[in-house]
């Protein structure tokens, strides 16, 4: 059996050599499990760019072959598509994974296989400290945080909740507030962990609300969002909810109902993308990547859709630049880049910052009768 | 802790609770005609839960949850029909590993068909912000829906099982396969027949809960897990203590909030369903007589 | 056992270093890391495959072993014990070299000790939940080993030193003795090839060894009926108790290989579908067949790690073990299997041949 496995394997390797006007791009995604709210739209996203690419004739005249593998957000899985696509596809770079854990657990492997990885995970440790070989789209947590710090400032709140969910995006949330609290003179009184999939948290919002904190900050991912926003309001817990940019859906507003009235949250500008003055940098791409995707896919477009296009941006600037045969000279192209614009923000990158993203990348947002809106005046 | 707080820990418990109870009480059905536990009963409730949001877009919402749940319980009666029945001498075992097997390829299929996105369904009174006042503690009128479609299908199944007598068949093929098509019972239409009736109310269930849980393509899972939890602790087979256990778990999973950290409360769950099987494997409320007949 | 009983494994063991010189001479020693990767699965579902099959207890929470070997790997690999230099613990580590400062800033414990440990834990808390759960029958057996592994999972999940859900990363590797060690590194890949199969194999003969002796009797006759099994004066629950400790051992050091191998784990390592896979495979395998789980586990973890599922992945596993239970409840590979099949073909063509007969003659 194992032996007619590793035949018909062996025949898969042998007929995928590349012809030699294909570039090849290896991507790991958690399209399916339970970081698929993040794969899934990278996945879609990364095939429609590289769809794009090719209907225009690739880049330097070489089309792009992407070879997508499906990772269910599992690590171990993750390590060994890693070594297939080094090894074996012979990738000239990783876009991906999705998750911050799934990052760190490749990430010296490409370090040591030079190989050029730009990954679609938030967490800082990704960058910090700086691999050669390693890059990151999304922003940084400690950004949202600080993001979220200075608009509590503005509104004279001191002291708060944090409730955040058990995955990475939540547990690296909840590590960058509870840091970074003190440098605005706010006070954690409460920070609690719950489990993704919990149904119900009147419990522990009644918690909180014994606190008597001025304002609660809930950083996961769906569905506990939309559920935190009605038990807020079930309980009468008046005080101001804040989210991560994990809220950055518009599905999830809706989800919220009339519940989501009145959350802030720090997000890029791909939401209000239509709302931007003309005279910003990202406006026309924002527009361009929210049409496409919305009509091929019939689906919102996502922040997260949003970083597997940063990554490619990235990849395809770098290469343009040095072009498709050199791995070295694209990675110190993409190390060059500067005022490139993407959907999280205008990237400008240097040896010493592998995202290339500043706080001017992220807006705040609020929600209004089911619909984003600046909370403040957008650049 | 002061006198409102403590007022809506217990609240909040009901809350949890009573979804708890409605998604155990599934279990029993099955249970009680065949002896297994179907593993993909949380299945059922995530199916009911996305048809009807589905078919909420174009049907008046009694309607579309009708038809749901009609899905549903067809789809419960095709899986007798074409994988259990298919079984030849079926142990306890096998009977684990095909439903696990068919629990995992629902919730998959769910993937592909829709995709794995939160849905809900609308409130079914009020919305997502109103609430009943009792005492300075507050709860959403959804969780008196869900306590309501407890009672109704508790009081149904009860009337069901003891006065009819297709319900009393049922019951009887539970106690001895044997004896039952021996007194004429045709015994493989009854387990269809359950396997159509848990679909059912797995399916309303995951309907009135909806709006409070939101339905995702793998809610099932988490779900089933504490219903399993649930109808351990109520006693399998006893619906009446379904609904208890589910209450009780809920309190305590909301009182233990003040003292614990939130990660760990499912754990604490799961920990006192373990306990209940070393100690009384028959459950808070059943008869150990009753009970030890069962344990196969 | 007697020396015929070995024969398989030696061919196993031929064909394992065959596979080795053919890949590495056409240059595709990339084969080499699925399959290393997968051996250790192998080791863990060996261990249910005993449980399972052999003595007939179904363990819906074998990957908590699993990760409780290859968290503790993990955990105390990273741990930096230099502020804890003073301690006495510490200073004992040290002083019977089951701890090694690289400088002075730096102690790490040996990945010895933490292999000791994590069997030490794996049979603690076997012992621990096996006394109690392994009472139970069918499906209260089921319930709570399910609650179990997912208690671990939970624990895993919401614990700081564990990593929560990211897990732990940049493990070293596991220097085993005369320049070998488990790493992931490409150019130790051959090596690893062959340590994680020397591993399997020993396994394989430890266990065949087991079965086909006494207790392995023993253990087959608690499978068949229980209750005779007792009358007869075999002591079911020491037996029970006995290969779950072994098989949860397995599993547990198979988790501290893999860590190494891969550098790191994740939450994932004690999901539930991680369990029901291990389920799955020994199904698939034939219940008590342990060449079947080995050729199973080798066979679709290869399938899965390699990614040939694409996003089918976990349902490729939910339709396995429906249509196995439905249509080779015996599983694929057993031995008894081609037989009966022949047996059926030989009586359909005496019947035929009967019916011929019978209709040939006016």
């Amino acid at each position: 059996m194992f032996i007619l496995c590793v035949a018909v394997g062996t025949a898969f390797a042998g007929c995928k050599k590349g012809s030699g006007d294909t570039v090849k791009i290896g991507a790991i995604f958690a399209v399916t499990g339970g970081a698929s709210y993040l794969g899934s739209p990278e996945a879609r996203t990364a095939q429609m760019l590289v769809d794009e690419i090719n209907d225009k004739g690739g880049i330097n005249g070489k089309q792009v072959e992407l070879v997508i593998k499906d990772s269910e957000g599992n690590p171990e899985k993750a390590i060994s598509f890693a070594k297939q696509l080094i090894e074996e596809e012979k990738v000239f770079a990783i876009i991906g994974p999705s998750t911050s854990g799934e990052t760190m657990k490749i990430k010296s492997l490409c370090e040591e296989s030079k190989m050029l990885l730009i990954s679609c995970a938030a967490a800082e440790i990704i960058v910090n400290p700086v691999a050669k070989y390693v890059f990151k789209t999304p922003q940084k947590d400690s950004h949202v945080a600080r993001m979220i710090f200075e608009t509590m400032k503005k509104k004279g709140i001191a002291k708060i909740g944090i409730i955040s969910d058990n995955t990475g995006f939540g547990a690296a949330g909840k590590e960058q507030l509870e840091k970074i609290a003190p440098e605005y003179g706010v006070a954690v009184l409460i920070s609690e962990v719950y489990n993704m999939k919990a149904t119900d948290l009147t419990g522990v919002l009644a918690k909180l609300k014994g606190q008597n904190v001025q304002a609660v900050i809930n950083w996961s991912i769906v569905p506990a969002q939309a559920i935190v926003a009605k038990n807020m309001k079930q309980i009468k817990f008046e005080v101001p909810l804040f989210q991560s940019h994990g809220f950055g859906n518009l599905k999830y507003a809706e989800e919220a109902g009339k519940a989501g009235d009145g959350i802030i949250f720090p997000v890029g500008r791909l939401l209000v993308a239509d709302q931007l003055p003309d005279t910003n940098k990202q406006k026309v791409l924002l527009q361009k990547f929210k049409k496409d995707y919305e009509s091929r896919f019939k689906e919102d477009v996502s922040a997260f859709g949003g970083y597997a296009y940063d990554a490619l941006v990235l990849l395809f600037e770098g290469m343009k630049k040095a072009g498709v045969n050199d791995r070295e000279k694209v990675r110190d192209a993409i190390e060059q880049l500067r005022d490139i614009p993407g959907t999280s923000g205008v990237f400008s990158l240097s040896p010493q910052d592998h995202n290339g993203l500043g706080m001017n990348s992220l807006v705040i947002l609020t929600v209004k009768d089911g619909k984003f809106v600046p909370y403040e005046k957008l650049d | 802790m002061n006198p409102e707080q403590i007022l809506q820990y217990i609240l909040s418990g009901v809350t949890m609770g009573s979804v708890y109870a409605v998604t155990a009480i599934g279990f029993n059905i099955v249970y009680n005609t065949t002896g297994i536990i179907n593993f993909a009963q949380g299945e059922f409730l995530m199916l009911g839960g996305m048809t009807a949001v589905t078919l909420a877009a174009f049907l008046p919402l009694p309607l579309a949850i009708a038809c749901a749940v009609a899905l549903t319980a067809g789809i419960g009666g095709l899986i007798d029909l074409v994988i259990i029945r298919r079984l030849k001498n079926p142990s306890v075992l096998m009977m684990i590993i095909v439903t696990i097997g068919l629990s995992i390829l629902i919730r998959e299929t769910a993937l592909h068909v829709w995709d794995a996105k939160v849905r809900s369904l609308p409130f079914f009174t009020g919305s997502e912000v109103s609430s009943i006042n009792i005492l300075g503690a507050y709860i959403s009128p959804q969780v008196l829906w869900v306590l309501g479609a407890c009672a109704v299908i508790v009081t149904g199944l009860t009337v069901f099982f003891r006065s009819t007598t297709t319900g009393r068949s049922m019951r009887a093929c539970s106690s001895d396969r044997m004896a039952a098509s021996l007194c004429g019972i045709d015994v493989k239409s009854m387990v269809t027949l359950s396997f159509i009736l848990s679909a059912a109310i797995g399916a309303l269930a995951g309907c009135v809960i909806s709006p409070i849980t939101q339905t995702q393509y793998d809610s099932g899972t988490s779900l089933a897990i504490k219903g399993f939890t649930v109808a351990i602790l109520g006693g399998l087979g006893n619906s009446m203590g379904a609904v208890a256990g589910g209450i009780i778990i809920g309190l305590l999973e909301a009182f233990s909030i003040s003292i614990l950290p939130l990660a760990y409360m499912d754990a604490m769950a799961i920990g006192i369903m373990i306990l209940i099987l070393f100690f009384r494997p028959s459950g808070l409320f059943a008869r150990k007589g009753e009970a030890a007949l069962k344990e196969h | 056992m007697k020396p015929r009983g070995y024969i398989p494994v030696a061919v196993l063991a031929a064909v394992l270093a065959a596979f080795q010189l053919l890949v590495s001479f056409t240059g595709q020693e990339f084969f080499l890391t699925q399959l290393t990767m997968s051996a250790y699965y192998v080791l863990a579902v060996m261990g249910l495959c005993l449980l399972m099959g052999y003595a007939g207890q179904i363990s819906l929470g074998h990957a908590a072993f699993f990760a409780i070997g290859g968290y503790t790997a993990a955990v105390l690999g990273t741990f930096n014990a230099a502020p804890y230099q003073d301690g006495a613990v510490v200073r004992l580590l040290l002083k019977t070299g089951l701890a090694s400062a690289s400088d002075a800033a730096t102690v790490h414990v040996s990945p010895w000790a933490a292999l000791g440990l994590a069997v030490l834990l794996a049979l603690a808390v076997s012992v621990v939940i096996g006394v109690p759960i392994l009472r139970l029958r069918g499906h209260y057996l089921a319930m709570a080993t399910l609650g179990f592994g997912l208690i671990v999972h939970r624990i895993v999940l919401g614990t700081h030193i564990f990593g929560e859900a990211d897990g732990i990363s940049d493990l070293p590797a596991f220097p085993l003795f005369a320049g070998l060690s488990v790493s992931g590194r490409p150019e130790l890949r051959v090596s690893n090839y062959y340590i994680a199969w020397t591993i399997v194999v020993l396994g394989m003969a430890l266990l065949l060894n087991l079965v086909n002796s006494r207790p392995g009797r023993a253990l087959r006759a608690i499978h068949d009926n229980e209750e005779a099994a007792r009358a007869m004066g075999v002591d079911t629950a020491r037996y029970k108790l006995n290969v779950f400790v072994l098989s949860a051992v397995f599993t547990a050091v198979a988790g501290v290989f893999l860590t190494h191998f891969n550098a790191g784990i994740g939450p994932a390592e004690a999901d539930v579908m991680k369990s029901v896979r291990y389920v799955a495979i020994v199904a698939v395998g034939g219940m008590a067949n342990l060449w079947g789980a080995l050729a199973m586990g080798l066979s679709l973890n290869y399938i899965s790690l390699r990614g040939y599922l694409g996003s089918y992945d976990d349902a490729f596993f939910g339709a396995v073990l429906i249509l196995i239970m439905i249509f080779a409840p015996e599983g694929l590979l057993n031995a008894e299997r081609p037989r009966a099949i022949l047996g059926q073909v030989k009586a359909l063509a005496a019947r035929m041949r009967k019916k011929g007969g019978e209709g040939g003659a006016p």
